[in-house]
Formats: C-alpha cells, sequence, structure tokens
C-alpha cells in the first residue's frame, strides 16, 4: 500500500529538515519571546532585568507602530491593485496571436525586474529620482524634489514596487491564459468579440489560482519590504516611508532597545501568523 | 484589413514600451557606471560622454568590492548546497509517505516563507554575538536556510508528486529500499525540480541584504552590504555604486534568464505550472 512506510523511515527523511528549521527558525523565535519580556538595551546590558508585559503595552499604544502598520498596509492597497491592472493588460496582450518574436523579447524582459537585487533597485533609484541629476526629472521637463518630500518619497516606493513586481502579476496571469483549452476560447469568440465578457466568463476560472497565489505572496512581501526601502529612503523623510520592518530595525539598532523591538517582532509575528492562516483556510483547500 | 494593421501597430507600440520600461533602469545604471564622478552629477544628465572603466577599477581593487562578492558567492553556494541536501529527502517524504502531522509540518513550511526576516534577525544578532559569531560566512548560511528551505522543499515536493508512482512500486518489489527508490528512480527524474529551486535559493541568497547588514560587519560583507556601505556621507560615489550594483545585478540577471520558464513557477512555489 501507498504511504505505508515505518515511522524510522519517515523520520530518517524529514528528520534532518525539520531539527534544522527548529533551531533556526524556532529558537530565535523563542529567544525573541524572551527579549521582549525584558528591559533590554544594547547600550545598557547591565540594567537587562525582567518587566513582564511593560514592552508590549508601549507598543500596542504607540503611535508609531500602528502608522508604520498602516503605512505598510497603504503601500499594499496602492501598488497591488496597480500590478493587477497593468499586469492583466500585459498578459492579455500577450495571449494575443502574432508578433511572437516580439513577445518572447517582451517576456524576457519581463524576468528582468524581478530577479533584481532589491538594494540595488534602492540604489537606482536613489540615482534616477535625484531632484538635481537625475534622469527623471529629465525627461518630465520638471524640478521635482522626490526623495526630499514625504509623499512623493511614497510615491516613488510605489513606484519602483510596481516596476519590480507587475512582471511577476504578468507572467502569473499570462501562465493561467495559457490554461484555458484552445477549443472552449475559440468557441466563445464565435459567441462575442467583447473582450471583458471573455475575461469574465472564460478566462477568470483559469486565473484564479494565479490570483490568490499573488494576493498571499504580494501581501507576504510587503510585510517583509525592507532593502529596497532602507537603500532608498531609510524610511524618510522623517518616517513618511517608514514601513513596519524599518521601524524594527530602527528601534532595535538604531535606538538600540531590543526588548521593544522584539516585542514589536512578535506582534508583527502574530499578524502575519493570523493573515497566513486566513489566506490557507479561504484560498488553499487541498494538500 | 486596415483595422488589423492598426491593432498590431497598438500592440507593437504597447510591447514597446514594456520592454523599455523593463530595460531603461538596467541601462541607467551600466551608463552611470561607465561615468566619472563629474560627468555623473551634471545636470541635467549627460546622456552622450567618453565612457571610462575607473569606477570598476577602484570598486573591485581598491575598496574591495571584489571580496564581498567572493563572500557574496561562497555564501549563497553553500546555503543553496545545503538546502537541496536537507530539502529533497524531506520533499520526497512529503510527497510519498503518509503520516501524522503532514498537514502542521506543510503549514509551517508555508509560514517560513512569510515571516518578517526583521523578526528573526533581532534574537539571530543577539545570539551570533553571545557566541562570537558575528561576521562569520557560517552564520549567513544558516540562516538564508529559514527561506531556502522551504522554497526547496515546495518546489520539489511538488516535482516528486508529478513521477508516476508505479515506478516505486516495480522498485521495491526488488527489495529496494525508500532511500534507493529516491536516489536511484525519483531523484533523476525530478531534476528539474531541484535545478529550479537551486536557481531560486541562489538568486535570493545572492540578493539578501538585512541580515547581511545585521550580521556582518568585514570578513563576512556580502556585496550588496557593501554598495550600501558607499551611502555614507555627502558627496556619494554614484558612479562607483552604480559599478557595484552592475556587478552584483549581471549573475542574478544571467541566472534568471537561464531559468526564466520556470520563474513563475518557482516564484509561486508551485502554485502556478
Amino acid at each position: 500500500m501507498r504511504g505505508q512506510v515505518s515511522r524510522k523511515t519517515i523520520l530518517a527523511f524529514i528528520g534532518p529538515s525539520v531539527i534544522a528549521l527548529a533551531v533556526i527558525g524556532i529558537a530565535p523565535l523563542l529567544y525573541a519571546v524572551w527579549t521582549s519580556l525584558h528591559f533590554y538595551n544594547l547600550t545598557k546590558l547591565r540594567q537587562v532585568r525582567f518587566i513582564g508585559l511593560e514592552n508590549y503595552q508601549t507598543v500596542l499604544t504607540d503611535a508609531a507602530f500602528w502608522q508604520a502598520m498602516g503605512r505598510t498596509f497603504l503601500l499594499l492597497a496602492t501598488s497591488l491593485p496597480l500590478q493587477l491592472a497593468l499586469g492583466l493588460g500585459i498578459a492579455l496582450v500577450l495571449h494575443r496571436p502574432g508578433l511572437t518574436l516580439v513577445k518572447t523579447l517582451t517576456r524576457l524582459s519581463l524576468v528582468l525586474p524581478m530577479a533584481t537585487t532589491y538594494a540595488v533597485v534602492g540604489l537606482l533609484g536613489q540615482v534616477m529620482f535625484n531632484q538635481q541629476f537625475g534622469v527623471v526629472n529629465q525627461l518630465l521637463g520638471q524640478n521635482i524634489n522626490w526623495i526630499g518630500n514625504a509623499s512623493n518619497a511614497f510615491a516613488m516606493i510605489v513606484f519602483w514596487d510596481v516596476w519590480q513586481w507587475t512582471p511577476f502579476v504578468a507572467l502569473v496571469l499570462l501562465a493561467g491564459l495559457t490554461m484555458v483549452p484552445g477549443e472552449v476560447e475559440e468557441a466563445a469568440r464565435l459567441e462575442t468579440s467583447n473582450w471583458w465578457t471573455i475575461l469574465r466568463h472564460v478566462q477568470l476560472p483559469f486565473l484564479m489560482p494565479g490570483l490568490v497565489a499573488v494576493l498571499i505572496l504580494r501581501t507576504a512581501d510587503t510585510l517583509k519590504l525592507f532593502d529596497m526601502v532602507f537603500t532608498l529612503t531609510r524610511g524618510g523623510p522623517g518616517n513618511s516611508t517608514e514601513m513596519i520592518s524599518l521601524l524594527i530595525q530602527r528601534v532595535g539598532f538604531r535606538v538600540f532597545d531590543q526588548g521593544l523591538a522584539s516585542a514589536q517582532a512578535v506582534i508583527l509575528l502574530i499578524i502575519t501568523i493570523v493573515l497566513a492562516r486566513l489566506y490557507i483556510r479561504v484560498f488553499y483547500k487541498e494538500v | 484589413m486596415n483595422r488589423t494593421r492598426r491593432s498590431l501597430a497598438i500592440e507593437l507600440a504597447l510591447l514597446a514600451l514594456v520592454i523599455l520600461v523593463c530595460v531603461f533602469p538596467f541601462y541607467w545604471m551600466v551608463t552611470t557606471s561607465l561615468k566619472t564622478q563629474v560627468v555623473a552629477m551634471q545636470s541635467p544628465p549627460a546622456w552622450i560622454f567618453t565612457p571610462t572603466l575607473d569606477n570598476y577599477r577602484q570598486a573591485l581593487f581598491v575598496d574591495g568590492v571584489s571580496r564581498t562578492l567572493l563572500n557574496s558567492l561562497i555564501i549563497a553556494v553553500s546555503t543553496t548546497a545545503l538546502a537541496v541536501v536537507l530539502g529533497v529527502p524531506a520533499a520526497f517524504a512529503l510527497a510519498r509517505f503518509e503520516f501524522r502531522g503532514k498537514k502542521d509540518l506543510w503549514f509551517w513550511f508555508i509560514t517560513n516563507r512569510m515571516i518578517s526576516p526583521i523578526v528573526l534577525a533581532l534574537p539571530f544578532f543577539l545570539i551570533a554575538r553571545h557566541f562570537g559569531m558575528l561576521d562569520k560566512h557560517i552564520t549567513l548560511i544558516l540562516i538564508y536556510l529559514t527561506f531556502n528551505l522551504p522554497i526547496v522543499i515546495w518546489i520539489v515536493t511538488d516535482q516528486f508528486r508529478g513521477i508516476p508512482y508505479d515506478l516505486d512500486e516495480a522498485a521495491r518489489m526488488e527489495g529496494a529500499s525508500q532511500f534507493t527508490i529516491m536516489r536511484k528512480i525519483c531523484l533523476p527524474l525530478a531534476m528539474p525540480g531541484v535545478a529550479v529551486s537551486a536557481i531560486f535559493s541562489f538568486i535570493f541568497s545572492w540578493n539578501e541584504l538585512m541580515f547581511g547588514l545585521i550580521l556582518t560587519r568585514s570578513e563576512a560583507r556580502t556585496a550588496p552590504a557593501m554598495a550600501v556601505s558607499f551611502m555614507e556621507g555627502y558627496n556619494l560615489p554614484y558612479g562607483k555604486i552604480m559599478a557595484t550594483s552592475t556587478l552584483i545585478v549581471i549573475p542574478v540577471l544571467i541566472f534568471a534568464l537561464i531559468a526564466s520558464k520556470q520563474l513563475v513557477r518557482g516564484l509561486t512555489m508551485g502554485a502556478v505550472k
């Protein structure tokens, strides 16, 4: 029978990676919980002491924490719809027959942004969006202060996020479109020439798995976002682009308050796990 | 005829625009890396200038970017190898065996992909500091496993599931152990998935910045962390920063183009074929 294998064999196969992930993934988390229950400042290590839930109280009533959280979700709410709209457009054009060579070239170009090192995207942003010698202002014929102005800086982060991840959405949706059986699509095209009707009733069911994956992964990646924003704005000006990961990094390594930062991290972890469970319960019925 | 021609022209224009937007930043990066500091700071920016390789010479041989590239390479290759060695048997078990807690295990792997690295970076920093493990290659090699292992397990599990079970059965009739079945029968057939997962874990490790920034200083400094350290002070060496960026990005772009057909599958962890 399938799957009738002794316990020992199973342990031999999964044991090594479970142990590895427990040591590097779970033990540090437990240590973070321990730290979060202490007054733990890197500059005052002699004064480390147990303070119970005080750090958590501070976090829950801390405007900066919830603002950073809000900003992170605002970024998601701004860039994801743009990525979906642009990505769908690109996928639909690529799905049309003809122009094979140009389309192959386009598909290859789409691969480039998403493979690019996040940190390099941030550095490129600094160079291209510089007020005096940036190419973006030159092309726009404007003299916009991108990096020094709060809402401009946020728009710039949205731009780069959209630049980097629209190709991902486009290729995922294109993969979905090619799953539609040729006969079904042809039959539908005989009935109507309205692309929206075809999209809504014929293609959408095949796009669903991809859309779900995009939603889950984009949410997770936005909550994780650090490198690109750090190199582009360091969270500034002020803290107008300080995403949740940047806030925790600043509190832990610039303010040196490891206790408070750990409490923030634990709360972020809880939010992530709740979201992951929710998403998986709603969307992933199989496995 | 006229109408199809027009729509074809529009389609061509749209595609050209997409290509341009995707590629232009790289064009700008490379050209800026070939500018002297004076030209790089010109306003408005120069499109035509005499290129120089000075920034590359300076970055590689004076500032030691070559060494950080080597560090990045050592770290990315080691963590990828480790992830494959540990992950492939686990993937085989998830695809082939039935056992209690399988669902929980799978969920645990999925959440590992979603956890923000900063959550791990805080305790890892304190632990590494306590054990004198800061600025060591092995520290990054291990911590990168937190995202590489789930990637390998996921993609390879998916690949193993696609291999007909009859093959296992036939081999078992002849008395082969599960380990032999994995190694001799399933693994050769699963090689495409293994290769893709390896390329992914290489790209993710090579591209990573935050852990590199927090856990290394000089000995094990990674290339992205080095590039960022040029950003201190007022008169930023933009040409040199772009030269370093170019050196970092070129290998991953080559890898990504090689795996371009599998990229979507890898990034969605097999959810989309």
